[in-house]
């Protein structure tokens, strides 16, 4: 709605899609529109032409290389890919390492790592949860013992991670590790960065119900880390990353990611006769498809509005709100998509199949979504988050 | 878009949450309740001292030129009081109904509304046709669940005639007119209109049969986003109050605040809420859209929005109160009630939804 946003705004939003539009591959964003997996060498392609337009690191400091928007901007970027679609810019990369070593790394940890991930040089992966420490993640286990040898300083780690995204590909883990097991669990975690080429680390494919490679275990086994590696203080982990939660909320509603599955709903209801009868038309015509879509685009406006009254302001705890409405509409978009589809959804393709009909992603999108309320904190724990943080009960 | 208030908003709204707190309280209510309109003159005239009613209404003619954001902010800030006085119609739809009126004719009306000596009702349904009568206009027929009707000095009242939808503004001591009052749920007063042969003068017409649909569309819209804005104020009310009631309620040796249940219900009050708030601001901020559809989508997004989320939040005010929350003498109870009441105004649920629906909601097919 151009209420929303000013000219100089919409200009902007028109930067943006002009850039999509001549730099992104139609083929990836076909592949995007219908919800089919990207390969590595296409995700690092899209990283690339926007880290060469200054746009790999849309939340980061001009002085490290951030391109200086402000909130209003971030948000219409991002949607803008969401929309087009187009591939965000690594979240692993861009989102949560790059701006932990920002905010805590040495100079040389900075100037050693931070190009390499805007550019995606190097694929990193989120090495936080474990078996026994998913939403209890103080609980983690994963043990580094300090050790010196001729090579100098290290820490030896041993232990197991489990959904690590993409590790598959990944080049380096930052990962959250216990160095004091005599502390209170909160006060005796370290963060290490891991080379995954390292001896002792293993990375097993988890398969997830939409029959896709998407997380992982990562086994490591007396795994030889320099304390170089070591971001910040031995033992002082916890608190970064609670910095790393209260960062950069912009687009975390992915509001346009919900908007194309309802586009596409919609496409596809047009293709489905309506069973009120062949005069009737088409599904897209019953007014209770309309109805049921309607109701989610209802929704998807009011969330909409508060992703940017919050996008301006300090970090809030309101941005939960962002989390739980925001995986909650899309999963309802994604049902919506599936009852339209009826038993043309029922087929399944393997992942990497870019012959095999767009129907088959159809239950593949609904089920990978049901992760989303269970990932970056449970709408259970977010809901902890706001009965506690907001309403001090 | 911006989301704060200015000074002046600021101001306004200390003013009348400082009114709400003196004047306003639920004991006060049930005393003006008692009263011969059901409401209190003397409390109306202590807010015209403070010029609340003429708000909205053109300078020109004695009101103060706010606009839609200052309505907002009224309307936001009396929702707590769940008030038994005309505020919509006199405060929001009188003025949007007269804003582009003919000068005289505003003349007549404004100043006496903008003073507080006059309050008005807002009279649609379709029930009461309109035919020409020589110079004048002759309307005839019954309009129901006017709110306000029975006390209200002035009327607006649309009528069919054979050309469209015509709007007038009448004084409701009219020879002809006669009004049947009842209770509503919500304490409130509402009529029933009989117009049996009542003479309108051609100075009374805001606009005639055929050039009024425009205007009465942009009177409901503007009462859809000023109930918005009281619904957000009632239920931050209604939230505050199960809250501080979660915590201060001892059951099984502790407050029952610890269990994660009502601590999660409370979270999903929090976030019906959030996600209203935003939607009033949006509705104040589209009022002035010149495109019509996309004005129109707005407003019912907003009208089913709110409707859904003050349904949620009431009735979890009422759930989590326990037993004390079905009765009549606590508070949270008379939420659910305003609730039910504003559900329905200018139009229900499924209506919206049909419409809104019907032409597509937001969102194109994809290519």
């Amino acid at each position: 709605m151009p209420s929303l946003f000013s000219a100089e705004d919409l200009a902007f939003q028109a930067e943006v899609r002009a850039f999509i539009d001549a730099e992104l591959d139609p083929a990836v964003r076909r592949k995007l529109a219908e919800h089919r997996a990207l390969s590595k060498a296409e995700v690092v392609k899209w990283q690339r032409s926007l880290a060469k337009r200054g746009w790999a690191t849309p939340s980061w400091p001009v002085a490290h290389g951030g391109p200086g928007w402000n909130a209003v901007q971030r948000y219409l970027f991002l949607d803008a890919l969401h929309q087009a679609p187009a591939p965000e810019p690594l979240s692993f990369n861009v989102n949560m390492i790059g701006p932990l070593l920002i905010a805590f790394g040495t100079p040389a940890q900075q100037q050693r790592f931070l190009p390499r991930i805007a550019n995606l040089d190097d694929w990193w992966a989120q090495g936080f949860s474990e078996p026994g420490a998913g939403s209890d993640l103080a609980a983690l286990k994963t043990r580094a013992r300090r050790a010196s040898d001729a090579q100098g300083e290290h820490y030896i780690v041993d232990g197991q991670k489990i959904w690590q995204g993409m590790a598959q590909h990944a080049d380096w883990m930052f990962t959250l590790v216990r160095t004091d097991a005599s502390a209170k669990p909160q006060a005796g975690i370290t963060l290490l960065l891991i080379d995954m080429r390292s001896p002792g680390v293993t990375v097993r494919p988890i398969i997830t119900l939409d029959g896709r490679h998407e997380v992982n275990e990562v086994f490591l086994d007396a795994v030889r880390v320099p304390v170089e590696c070591r971001v910040g203080d031995e033992n002082a982990g916890w608190a970064m990353t609670k910095v790393l939660l209260g960062h950069e909320r912009t687009g975390i509603a992915r509001i346009g990611m919900s908007k194309r599955l309802i586009a596409r709903a919609k496409a596809l209801a047009a293709t489905v006769p309506s069973c009120d009868g062949e005069a009737s038309g088409s599904l897209a015509d019953e007014p209770r498809f309309r109805e049921r879509a309607a109701l989610i685009e209802v929704e998807l406006q009011a969330l909409e509005l508060l992703q940017l009254r919050l996008l301006d302001g300090p970090p809030d705890a309101r941005a939960s709100i962002l989390k739980v409405k925001g995986t909650e509409l899309r999963q309802a978009a994604s049902a919506l998509l599936l009852d339209a589809a009826g038993p043309r959804a029922w087929a399944a393709a393997d992942e990497f199949d870019d012959e095999a009909s767009a129907d088959t992603t159809i239950a593949a999108s609904y089920l990978t979504l049901r992760a989303a309320s269970i990932y970056g904190g449970s709408t259970e724990v977010q809901k902890n988050i706001l009965a506690k943080a907001v309403l001090g009960l | 878009m911006n989301f704060s208030l200015n000074d002046d908003q600021r101001m306004l709204q200390d003013a009348v949450q400082r009114l709400v707190e003196r004047e306003y309280s639920f004991a006060h209510r049930r005393r003006y309740a008692a009263e011969p309109n059901g409401w209190s003159r003397k409390l109306w005239a202590q807010a015209s001292e403070i010029g609340l009613p003429a708000l909205l209404y053109p300078a020109e003619q004695g009101g103060l030129g706010g606009s839609a954001f200052d309505a907002m902010v009224v309307m936001q800030a009396l929702g707590p009081a769940m008030p038994l006085d005309p505020w919509l119609p006199t405060l929001v739809l009188g003025a949007a109904a007269l804003r582009r009126a003919a000068p005289p004719l505003q003349a007549r009306w404004v100043p006496r509304i903008a003073t507080g000596d006059w309050v008005l009702a807002w009279a649609e349904g379709g029930g009461c046709r309109v035919v020409a009568d020589g110079e004048g206009w002759r309307l005839d027929g019954r309009i129901a669940h006017v709110l306000h009707g029975d006390s209200a000095d002035a009327l607006l009242v649309s009528a069919q005639g054979d050309a469209g939808p015509a709007l007038f503004v009448l004084h409701a001591q009219q020879p002809g007119l006669t009004r049947h009052a009842t209770r509503t749920h919500d304490g409130r007063r509402m009529a029933t209109l009989h117009f049996d042969t009542v003479q309108a003068q051609a100075a009374d017409v805001i606009a005639p049969p055929g050039e009024a649909a425009a205007l009465i569309e942009s009177v409901r819209q503007a009462g859809i986003a000023a109930l918005a804005a009281e619904a957000v104020g009632l239920m931050q009310w209604l939230l505050d109050t199960t809250v501080a009631y979660l915590k201060t309620r001892q059951q099984f040796g502790g407050p029952i605040a610890r269990f994660q249940a009502l601590q999660h219900r409370a979270a999903e009050m929090l976030m019906a809420l959030e996600l209203a708030r935003g939607m009033a601001h949006y509705a104040a901020v589209m009022l002035d859209e010149p495109d019509s559809i996309s004005r129109g989508q707005v407003l019912a997004a907003v009208k089913l929005q709110l409707t859904q989320a003050l349904r949620f939040v009431a009735e979890q005010a009422v759930q989590l109160h326990g037993g004390i929350g079905v009765t009549e003498e606590n508070a949270v109870g008379h939420g659910l009630k305003r609730a039910i009441v504003m559900a329905a105004e200018f139009g229900r649920y499924d209506e919206h939804l049909a419409l809104f629906a019907q032409r597509g909601g937001f969102i194109e097919a994809a290519a």
